[in-house]
Parts: C-alpha cells; structure tokens; sequence
C-alpha cells in the first residue's frame, strides 16, 4: 500500500511539441462547468437547468492515461466534448500545456484541434457513410492545409499503422466494415492531426471482447509509439484498470474520488466507488454477485439531491451528508499518488460517525 | 500434418492481395440500377417522352395550331389522323407532342428550382436549428396550412396566366415540401458524431456542410424530388385545365382535357389521350424514383 503510494509518477518521454517542460500536465481542467437549459412554454423560457457538469477539476500527465468512470448519464460524455470544444463550457478553464486554451492571450482554438483529438463510442454513425474511409482520415488534414496528395498519402500510412491494409481498405465505405475495423478507422481519423491527448470516448465499448482486446493493444502500442497522453472514458471496471494509470470517479456531474489505479480498485474510499467496483462480474462463479450493490436510478441532474449527491442511494447516510456537500480537495495542487474522495467519512472531523478523528494541531 | 498446414498459412503470400478497385458512389448506385428492370424501363419511357417533346417540330406530322371543321372529333385512327382530330379539328399526335413540352417543362424545371432553394432552406435549418430552424421551418408552416391545389390557384390567380407565372407558382408550391425533407435529413445527420469529428479537426462550416452533409442529405432530397415531377406535371395541368395556366390555343396536355371535357360523350377516347398522357408520364416519374431510393441506398 505504502508502497505503491511512493511509485515514482510516469515521466514524458521527451517531444518537440513539448512547451510546458516534462512535468508541467499536458491537461489541466480548471472548475469546467456545463447547464444545459430545459426550455418549456411559449416563451421558451428556461425553467430548468441540467447540471451535466458541475465543478470539475483534475489534470493529466503526459504520458499518462487518465481513466474516467461512471454510470450512464453521470455527464462523462459531456465532458469529453467539454473538453473538445465541440459543446461549449459555462464556466471554468482548460490549461493544455501551460498554455490556457482559448482566451486571447493563450492558445488558439485550432492549436487545441490539433492537439486534442477525440475517437467516439458509435463507430456506426462517426463515419460518414458516403465517404470512403480513406477520406474520412484524410479529412483532417486537408481542412488544416495539407495539398489532396499528402493527407491521401497520410491517412494510407495510417490505415496501415492502425492494421488495416491501406490497399484493401483505402476505397471501402464504413457500411463495408466490421465494429472492430471501424474503430480502427476513427483511431487513424484521430491520430491524423499528430495529437498530443486522445480522448476515447468509450472507445472500445461497443467492440465483441475478442476484439476489444485487439483494440486495446494498438492503442498501448500507438501510445508508446507516438508518445500519447489518453483519457479513456468507459463503464466498464476491468478495462479502465487494465489500461489506466490513474482513475476518475464520477458521480452526477462531480468527480466524487480521484487516485492512482491500484489505489482506487484495492481501496476505495467513496461508497459509490465501492458500490460501483461490487458490480464487477469475477471470474469465480463462487462469487456470483446477486443483489445489485446499487439500487434504483441516479437521481435527476436536474434537481440534485442537497449535500452530498450521493446520499440517496448510500448506504451509511447520516444527517451530515444531506445538510452538507463533502468536498473532494484541492485537485489541483495535489500530486498524482494522492488518493482523494468526496465523502465524509474521508474527512476528518466532518461531523460523519465513521469520519477519522480530526488530528490536534 | 498441423505443422503443414501452419507453414503454408503462414507462408501464403500476404502482398498478393489485390488493391481494391475504386467504386464511386455514383458507380454503387449504377450497379443495383442495372439489373432493376423497371425501372431502366421507365427510365428509358421517359427518356423516349423527353426527346419526343423536343423533337416535336420534327416528329409532328401536322400543324398543332392549324383547325379544320370539317375534320371536328375524329375518332382515333381516321384517315391520317393517327390518334384523332379534336374539337377544333386539330390532329391529336402533334398537339400531344407540342403539349409535351409544355407539360413536360412544368414538371421539371418548378422541381429543379424547388430544390435547389427549399433544399437550401432545409439544409440551413436543419444545420443551425434553434432560431433559424424556428423561423425557416414555421414560414414553410404557413404554406403547408394550405392544400397544394388551393395555395397553386391562389399564387396562381394573382399573378396572372402564362408559362413564367405558372412555373413560379409551381416553385413555391414546391419548396415547403422539399424544404421539410431537407430539414429532416439534415437534423439528423447533424447529431451523427462524423459531424462531430469534422468539427473537432478544426473545419469550416461551410466545409463541413459541402463534404459531409449534402452528400447525406442529397439521396433522400433527390428521391423525394423525382417524386413531385409527377405531382408538378398534374398540378399544372390541373392549372390550366382551370384556365390560370397557359392560355389556349397553346398545345399543353392539362388544358386539352380541359377544353375536350365537352367532347367526352362524342368521342370518349381521344378525349382521354391528354389524359393517358399525363398517366403514363406520372407513372414513369414514381417508378424512377422508386428505383432510385432503393438504388440510392447505401446500406443496401
């Protein structure tokens, strides 16, 4: 346990894109906030709001790959296209290299384009049916200026980088493929622009297991390769741990535990944490989980339950947690190896029976 | 014996396969057209009735506008009269090739400008949505409140006769519908997440709107446009047929029935022809479009 905790966090091989120096965080989110407004009557008046995001903060490494986990709904989508520009942020910041991204003085939109690329869960409807793959890559390229012949010659050296043969795939519409070649396919569209971040979205979710093993090793060697920085979003347990350094854990739009892989899995500290790794199907059927740890549907983003979030569902509720919203810490100045969760009974002296006793100074 | 076959799977020469060859869409959608009779056949139906309207000077055996009252409701098949003389004693055939142009025309070019700007308005509604799509799409509302018969008579009435007006009518008849397909079309293929992805390389919309949309959309915009030739031939020659299109003695398919209405007791079957004409054409147009929407496809 200890030991773990004194593992020495990744270090970024060197690149020449680098700007902010090996130990400055490829990513840094700064408190990103998203509402999205219900809008109802003639008027169309806001009348709700859903807190899709609420308040998030956390960085990447380089070099590193960040898993973020959660229930269906719980705004991990949202904030992967946060992330991309592609919804834009009520409030908060994304730091991308030291550089804050799209004010006037920080990086440019399209410095973040090329930096951050994003490979999405459906490969059905993320490639143009009408377009044959081999353009589909090329895309990217061109529209950042590259002449026809280049990104042609660009998105063939990449089908074949992926494992697809440029030869027999090139001229192939998406229609023609299998999942698992789509997805290689929006991994060569992703990669296209020479990114720093990737962000997969679910990547492998909709891939048969067989494949989605497949898909997981191109992308350990794709990072290696290309010296990568990955935020992989997923729901499923085993393939975050399988292919994450560190573990986000999100819970109705907040991140309610934050912490190194092992950490997380072995230790969890939040009861959603703990309720979410119960779910996991083991390999024992002696050990057959028969009751769903968690019961019902997360409450409505809409209007989310007072204090703490989770405190509808949890099983060690007390007073405490509906009067009072448990804070996750200073994210930000914290180092990688430290294991933070949103709960009271973490924090000392927060009122919880089960909180450790506050340390006298 | 294992080992055989490992080695020969193994050895079996990868470089040998073929590049693929290169199919365009274009080239996707001629090979499932081949082998749909029908519709080669009615496509080749409505080739014959093109160029038979635009060589009607040719092929006509008399004078459209040339009357004779000796020779009044002929029946079909009198003499040289292939197809019969009508009320006025004019030879059926030319009249029915000469009307074709004009028939034909008012078919084609109100859908051709019809969806090109209804497409248009589609596509900017479906793309921007929200205000644009709230402001484009409750004016189309206003037109669909209307029947289409009613709305033509009414442009129709206030503009005033004549081939140019009665095109322009046809057009804004036309546009709401196309613009409704273009909208519906577009708004979905503007969540698929391809639309995402062009948007996150950094691209133009306008870029994004010419590579990755329109091609979406055309099929079904295509599709349902061949639909309404059908409809823009029969609406106006339900125009003239009222007397808000061209005026007589124009040759045009929708006002000679109207004019050998009188006549159907006399001579019941060439007061038909204009009629039949309309038909077969209409016909020929639905199936086309048939065939196209299937061979249109791409997940066929």
């Amino acid at each position: 346990m200890t030991q773990m905790a004194l593992s020495p966090p990744p270090v970024a091989a060197e690149d020449p894109r680098d700007r902010g120096g090996p130990a400055q965080p490829m990513l840094i989110v700064d408190g990103i906030r998203k509402y999205f407004p219900i809008r109802a009557g003639v008027l169309n008046r806001t009348v709700a709001e859903v807190k899709a995001v609420d308040d998030i903060s956390f960085y990447v490494l380089k070099g590193e790959t960040l898993g973020i986990v959660g229930e269906s709904g719980c705004g991990k989508s949202t904030l992967a296209r946060l992330l991309m520009h592609l919804v834009d942020r009520d409030e908060g910041h994304l730091i991308l290299d030291g550089d804050l991204v799209g004010e006037e003085t920080g990086v440019p939109l399209d410095g973040l384009r090329r930096a951050l690329q994003m490979v999405f869960q459906d490969s059905y409807s993320s490639l143009n049916p009408r377009l044959p793959i081999e353009q589909s890559i090329a895309y990217g390229p061109k529209v950042q200026g590259a002449s026809s012949k280049v990104a042609k010659a660009q998105a063939r050296a990449l089908m074949e980088k992926v494992g697809l043969k440029a030869n027999l795939f090139a001229q192939r519409y998406p229609h023609e493929l299998s999942g698992g070649q789509k997805q290689r396919v929006n991994i060569a569209r992703a990669l296209a622009l020479d990114p720093r971040l990737l962000i997969l979205d679910e990547a492998v979710s909709a891939l048969d297991k067989s494949v989605e093993a497949q898909v997981l090793n191109l992308l350990e060697d794709l990072k290696q390769q290309l010296n990568l920085t990955y935020i992989f979003i997923s729901h499923d347990l085993h393939v975050v741990r399988y292919i994450s350094d560190r573990v986000l854990v999100m819970y109705l739009g907040q991140v309610v535990e934050i912490g190194p892989v092992d950490q997380i899995y072995e230790d969890p500290q939040h009861p959603y944490t703990q309720a979410l790794l119960a779910c996991r199907l083991s390999m024992d059927p002696e050990e057959r989980v028969e009751a769903a740890p968690l019961a019902g549907d997360p409450p409505n983003p809409v209007n989310p339950p007072s204090g703490c979030r989770f405190h509808t569902r949890c099983p060690f509720m007390e007073d405490v947690c509906m009067a009072k919203a448990p804070g996750l810490g200073d994210v930000l100045s914290s180092s990688a190896n430290d294991h933070l969760a949103a709960c009271h009974m973490v924090h000392p002296g927060s009122g919880h029976s089960r909180a450790p006793l506050p340390v006298r100074a | 014996m294992t080992d055989a076959v490992a080695n020969s799977l193994a050895t079996a020469p990868v470089q040998s396969a073929p590049a693929a060859r290169v199919r365009s869409y274009w080239g996707g959608v001629w090979q499932r057209l081949r082998y749909d009779y029908v519709t080669l056949f009615c496509i080749a139906l409505i080739v014959l009735i093109v160029l038979s309207a635009v060589f009607a000077p040719w092929l006509a055996p008399f004078d459209p506008y040339k009357s004779s009252m000796a020779n009044r409701l002929r029946p079909i098949g009198y003499r040289q009269f292939l197809l019969g003389t009508d009320e006025q004693g004019r030879d059926m055939l030319s009249r029915l090739l000469y009307g074709g142009r004009v028939s034909l025309l008012m078919g084609i070019v109100p859908v051709i400008l019809a969806t090109l700007v209804g497409g248009m308005f589609g596509v900017v509604a479906g793309y921007y949505g929200r205000k644009v799509n709230m402001g484009i799409m409750r004016t189309m509302d206003i037109f669909f409140a209307f029947p289409s018969v009613l709305l033509a008579v009414a442009i129709s009435g206030s503009l005033g006769g004549g081939i140019t007006n009665q095109m322009l009518t046809l057009t804004v008849v036309l546009i709401p519908p196309i613009c409704r397909v273009a909208e519906t079309a577009t708004s979905q293929v503007r969540n698929m997440d391809f639309v995402d992805a062009a948007r996150a390389t950094g691209a133009s919309t306008t870029s994004i709107l010419f590579t990755h949309v329109l091609i979406n959309v055309m099929s079904p915009v295509l599709v349902y446009a061949s639909t309404l030739v059908s409809i823009s031939i029969i609406l106006a020659s339900g125009l003239s047929f009222l007397g808000l299109g061209v005026s007589p003695p124009t040759a045009d398919w929708g006002l000679m029935l109207s004019t050998l209405r009188q006549s159907i007791y006399v001579q019941p079957l060439v007061s038909a022809i204009p009629g039949v004409a309309i038909l077969v054409t209409s016909i020929a147009f639905n199936l086309v479009s048939d065939g196209l929407r299937q061979a249109m496809d791409v997940k066929a």
